[in-house]
This record gives structure tokens, C-alpha cells and sequence, in this order.
């Protein structure tokens, strides 16, 4: 059953006024508004996205960054509705594509945006290839779905595009089977599918988790190198702060179903404000340091991220922060904007950090 | 790779599975003695001939002779006509509405899950003989209807198992992916799941033709399925059983020529699914 947002028709005309009004903002192509996708399981309602808002201009890279279970990739999947239903539901907020609210569309009109408007990758390149099916047959299955083509013209176009995301010979690629290529050559050819029909906004869901390290990299170039060249926004969603350093122009760190600290990639790693995102950044791995050479050991976070069934009152980062003061226990600190651009979600910040 | 050079692949990785090709060879047979039953058998298999009753396999009876008399060679050809048509149309019939209510039920989940999945409790709680009977008090006797009716009876077994085979695939990345990419669920069912299950189904299809055959015969022996001097495997097993001791080689020869038919058959679907799932497909 579709979800749809709480303010049923007014939706859409307030995401057109909200669109005019920003002034710095006029080319938003995706505004995320107080978006909630809740699950309800036995054990109880686990708020697995709780009311986060982003914005994504066109043609942008953004990165969302945080642990395993923070909501990052239920907010992917909440914004072409594939949560699946039940468990999940998105209970509230709004998805404004283009000015329209993608939680009060149809699921026939819903389909046409997925593919042709957004797209989106996965983390398991080795299982999320049809194995019965040549990889040809399912890029040309987007082609043929979103614009109509025939079988012939679709298997062309299927091989222009393996051509463009550099699979060698694609000709005879084309008629491959999944399991005849190696986990990056699949990477590559969930890319294809992906941007077949030239959608606005890419979403990569860890695009490069399952991968070798020496994959990594290309991939996440071929990435980049594919949004100058389509001018398409991105949406790279990971738990490595490595990756995300020289690709995307802004990060957003999520902690148990929250945004707690928005900034242009510079400022993260430059003046990080939220101890979560200070320790996030301690604990990468650095060319040169004394990790490196064995003397130091790896900072870490304590304790484990709070289930999501039984959160802590006040903020959430509170059971582990390092600087946790009484009030953070009691009330959740708000988003603020610190600096320019720079929004911090902590009780330190308000105090200059 | 052109078109052609593909289905080349097709038929060349089947001939290299040599127990599928035999498997092959031995269905082809069969099928062939049955449909050239009313001219290849040495007998008229309903004549009886009371002077030569229970006479033992031997050259001018190959397979001997029954109670009445009647040669058991040609008995088993003319019957094979009979206990194919059964065996492999109630299992295509079944198939037609068991798959697509499986799949159905299995990947649309909820309200649909609940609708498939009681349908098939409620009626696999029936033995399918008692099921087959049922229906075919209804239907009236008659070959089609026996098809029909068995075909009902097997529709909730194998609507299980396709929805089973759906649950498992269906929680696949690539199911997701093609959700992703804008795909309707009507064709994710029949492009991702359908092929992906369709090995399964396979194997599991001939099995289920020897138990169509069984069927068959259980409902002959009823008077509700094939009526008597015809001959069908099924209903000569039947018919040979009281005689066991002293004339095996009635219910042997019929129980020999379902379990080779079934074990063919069973000998090509696997090596068909080998051929359907590229991976199996040796490099």
C-alpha cells in the first residue's frame, strides 16, 4: 500500500512555495522534509529514520555517512518508497522531487520516477545481478520499461552503456551472464542499469562496501567521472569517512535515525563540532601516523549505537559521548546552523564548540 | 556473441550431459512405443483369450498374460498412452494455476499470501486420491476429466512449493534492484522470480507425474477413472496385485514402465535446470 504524507493535498503546493522562497536554494531537485519511516516489529516500534531533512541541488554530490543501523540507508530507501510494507512504514514528512511530493504519488506513477528519475545502487554487486538473465537483458529491461524501445534498439543502447561505464568489449559482454564477471565488472553494470535512462538524482547505498579495496577507488572515479558527464546529482551513502573526504562537496553524519552534524566536506574534517563526528574522524585509519607504525592503537567509540526500540531520552549520542553533560540527558539539542553552512545537532555547540 | 551461436550453446551444453541425453533417449522411446502402440502391439490388448491365462513372459508373450488372458506387452503399450496423457497433463494443468497462484501468494505477500496459502492448507489436508475423487464425481469420468481432476488435486502441492521457492528468491538484491530500477511487480514476477524458480519446479514436476500416474490408477481401480478393459499402468498394477505370488510380472512390468518413464524424465529436467541456471552451466 502506497504511505502517504500527513498533509494530503497541500503538500505539493507548499513544496513549490518553500521552493520559491529560498532564495540561495533555487535549484533544489530534492528537498527531504522531516522524513519518519518507522518499523513495527514484536519487539516495538523501531524509529529507524526520525524526522530528517536534507536538501540535494542539482547536479551535487552528497555524502551521508554513519554506522551500521543509523538510518542511512532507510532514508535511501524511503526516498523511492522501497521500504518494504509492512514492516516499515514512512509515518510522516515529505519527499519533494521537482517541487512534487513523492509520498502522495500513485505506485504506477511512483514506478515511472524510479529508473528514469532516481536511481539507485547497492551494496552487494554479486547478488543484485538477475543470475538467469544475460547482464544485457537487464540493462535493456530499463530502456525498454522507461522508453519503450524494442529488443533490438535496447540491446544497442545496453552496449553504448557498458561502454560508458568501461567494460571492456562490451559487444561480447553484453551477453554475458552475471556470474561470468568479476564483482567490480558488476558494480560497473548495476552503474549502467542505474543510469540508463539518464536519471536526475543517483543514490549508491555503499556502493563500494563489498568490493576489493583496489576496486574501490575505480569505482567510486567511474562514479564521479559519470555525474560531470550526465550532470546528475549524488547521493553517496557509506560508513567509510575515507571515501567521502575528496568526492562529495557536503556530508551529513546520521546517529540512530538522526542527522547530528551537516557541512561542506572541508569543514567536517577541518573543525568537526559534534563529538560523534570527532570520533568518527579519530578513528580513520591515516598515511603516516602513529597507527601506522604500530605504537598508537586505533581510537574507537565506546559502548555499541543504542537499539533503536529503546532509545535514550534526551540525545541520542548521549550513553557514549565523551562530553556528556546532564542536560544532554534530558532534552534532545536541536539542528542549529553554528557556522555558515555548518549545522551541529549538541548542547556544546551552542557554548562556541 | 550472435543469437544463433547462443541457442548453439543451448543444445550443445544439454548433449554434453550424457545422463541427460540418455535420460532423453529413454523418454523418447516410451513416448514413441505409446503412440505407436496400435501399430507396433503383437496384440488386441482388450481381446481375451481365457485358454492362455497367467502364462509367463516368453516369446510369444513377451510380457505374459493376465487373468483374462490378455497380452501384457500390449497391455503396457496401449496403456502408456493412457498413463502419459494422465502423468504429464495433470502436472502441465496443475502447473498453469499452482505456479502462478505460488508466486502470486509468495511475492505479493499479505492478503494474497493468506487467500493462496489457506486455499492450498485447506486442500492438502484431502489425500489426493480422496481430492482427485472428488472432483471427478463431479466432472463425471472420461480422460480429460481424470486430467482435470488430478490436475486440481496437484494445483495446492505445487502452488506450495512455488510459493516457498517465491519467498526465498524474493528477498534476493536483484528483486530490489528491480524495484529500483521502476520495474511493476507483474513483470518482476514473471522475468525475476518465474525463471529463477523455474529449475525447481522442473524436477519437482516429474515427480509429480509418477504420482499423477498413481493417482490415475487409484481412481481406475474406483471404476472412476479409466473404465475397465482399457488398460492403464496405473489400474494394471492394481489389477495384478492379488495375483502377486503367483504372477508377478503383472504389477512388475507396469511399475517398471512408470519407474522408467519417471526416472527419463526426472533424467532431462535435472539436466535441463543445469542448462537453465547459467552457473551450472560447466565452463
Amino acid at each position: 500500500m502506497p504511505t502517504r504524507g500527513s498533509g494530503a493535498l497541500d503538500g505539493i503546493a507548499c513544496g513549490k512555495e518553500t521552493h520559491k522562497c529560498d532564495a540561495g536554494m533555487q535549484d533544489t531537485l530534492l528537498n527531504i522534509e522531516d522524513l519518519k519511516t518507522y518499523f513495527y516489529t514484536f519487539e516495538g516500534v523501531a524509529r529507524a529514520v526520525d524526522g530528517v531533512s536534507y536538501r540535494l541541488r542539482d547536479g551535487e554530490a552528497l555524502g551521508i555517512v554513519g554506522e551500521s543501523g543509523c538510518g542511512k540507508s532507510v532514508s535511501a530507501l524511503s526516498t523511492l518508497r522501497l521500504i518494504p510494507d509492512p514492516p516499515g512504514r514512512i509515518v510522516g514528512g515529505r519527499i519533494l522531487f521537482n517541487g512534487t511530493n513523492l509520498l502522495e504519488l500513485t505506485n504506477r506513477q511512483m514506478r515511472k520516477i524510479r529508473g528514469n528519475h532516481i536511481s539507485m545502487i547497492f551494496q552487494e554487486p554479486m547478488t543484485s545481478l538477475n543470475p538467469v538473465l544475460t547482464v544485457g537483458g537487464q540493462i535493456a529491461e530499463a530502456f525498454r520499461l522507461h522508453q519503450g524501445l524494442e529488443r533490438r534498439e535496447a540491446t544497442e543502447k545496453s552496449i553504448d552503456m557498458l561502454r560508458m561505464v568501461n567494460i571492456p568489449s562490451p559487444a561480447n559482454r553484453v551477453h554475458q551472464y552475471p556470474h561470468e564477471l568479476s564483482g567490480g565488472m558488476r558494480q560497473r553494470v548495476m552503474i549502467a542499469m542505474a543510469l540508463a535512462c539518464r536519471p536526475e538524482i543517483l543514490i549508491a547505498d555503499e556502493p563500494t562496501t563489498a568490493l576489493d579495496v583496489t576496486i574501490q577507488a575505480q569505482i567510486i572515479d567511474l562514479m564521479l567521472e559519470l555525474k560531470e558527464q550526465l550532470g546528475m546529482a549524488i547521493v553517496l551513502i557509506t560508513h567509510d569517512l575515507g571515501i567521502i573526504a575528496n568526492t562529495v562537496e557536503r556530508v551529513i553524519i546520521m546517529y540512530a535515525g538522526k542527522i547530528v552534524e551537516e557541512a561542506p566536506t572541508r569543514s567536517i574534517f577541518r573543525k568537526p563540532l559534534h563529538p560523534y563526528t570527532r570520533g568518527l574522524i579519530r578513528a580513520m585509519l591515516r598515511l603516516g601516523s602513529k597507527i601506522e607504525s604500530g605504537r598508537v592503537r586505533l581510537e574507537e567509540i565506546p559502548g555499541v549505537v543504542p537499539s533503536l526500540y529503546d532509545l535514550p531520552p534526551g540525545c541520542r549520542f548521549s550513553t557514549r559521548c565523551p562530553r556528556v553533560m546532564a542536560m544532554c540527558r534530558k532534552e534532545e539539542p536541536e539542528l542549529r546552523e553554528v557556522d555558515e553552512r555548518h549545522f551541529c545537532r549538541c548542547w556544546l555547540t551552542r557554548h562556541g564548540g | 556473441m550472435p543469437e544463433d551461436i547462443r541457442k548453439g550453446l543451448f543444445f550443445y551444453t544439454f548433449r554434453r550431459n550424457k545422463i541427460a541425453i540418455a535420460g532423453l533417449v529413454m523418454a523418447v522411446v516410451i513416448v514413441c512405443l505409446s503412440i505407436l502402440a496400435p501399430w507396433i502391439s503383437p496384440y488386441d490388448p482388450i481381446e481375451q483369450d481365457i485358454k492362455s491365462q497367467y502364462l509367463p513372459p516368453s516369446l510369444t508373450h513377451l510380457c505374459g498374460t493376465d487373468g483374462y488372458g490378455r497380452d501384457e506387452f500390449s497391455r503396457i503399450l496401449w496403456g502408456g498412452r493412457v498413463s502419459l496423457m494422465v502423468g504429464v497433463g495433470s502436472v502441465l494443468f496443475g502447473m498453469v494455476f499452482g505456479v502462478s497462484m505460488g508466486i502470486l501468494g509468495g511475492y505479493k505477500g499479505g492478503k494474497w499470501d493468506v487467500v493462496v496459502s489457506r486455499f492450498n492448507d485447506i486442500f492438502m489436508s484431502f489425500p489426493l486420491v480422496i481430492f482427485g475423487l472428488l472432483i471427478l464425481a463431479i466432472l463425471g469420468p472420461g480422460l480429460l476429466k481424470i486430467i482435470i481432476a488430478i490436475g486440481v488435486a496437484l494445483t495446492p502441492r505445487i502452488s506450495r512449493l512455488a510459493r516457498a521457492s517465491t519467498l526465498s528468491v524474493k528477498e534476493l538484491p536483484y528483486i530490489e534492484a528491480a524495484r529500483a530500477v521502476g520495474q511493476g511487480d507483474g513483470k518482476i514476477m514473471l522475468i525475476h522470480v518465474l525463471p529463477n524458480i523455474f529449475g525447481e519446479l522442473l524436477v519437482m514436476g516429474t515427480m509429480w507425474i509418477a504420482t499423477a500416474i498413481i493417482v490415475e490408477a487409484s481412481l481406475s481401480f474406483i471404476g472412476l477413472g479409466v473404465r475397465p478393459p482399457t488398460p492403464s499402468w496405473g489400474s494394471m498394477i492394481r489389477s495384478g496385485l492379488d495375483q502377486l505370488t503367483n504372477a508377478p510380472w503383472l504389477s512388475m512390468i507396469p511399475g517398471l514402465a512408470i519407474f522408467l518413464t519417471v526416472f527419463s524424465f526426472n533424467l532431462i529436467a535435472d539436466g535441463l535446470r543445469d542448462i537453465a541456471d547459467p552457473r551450472l552451466r560447466g565452463a
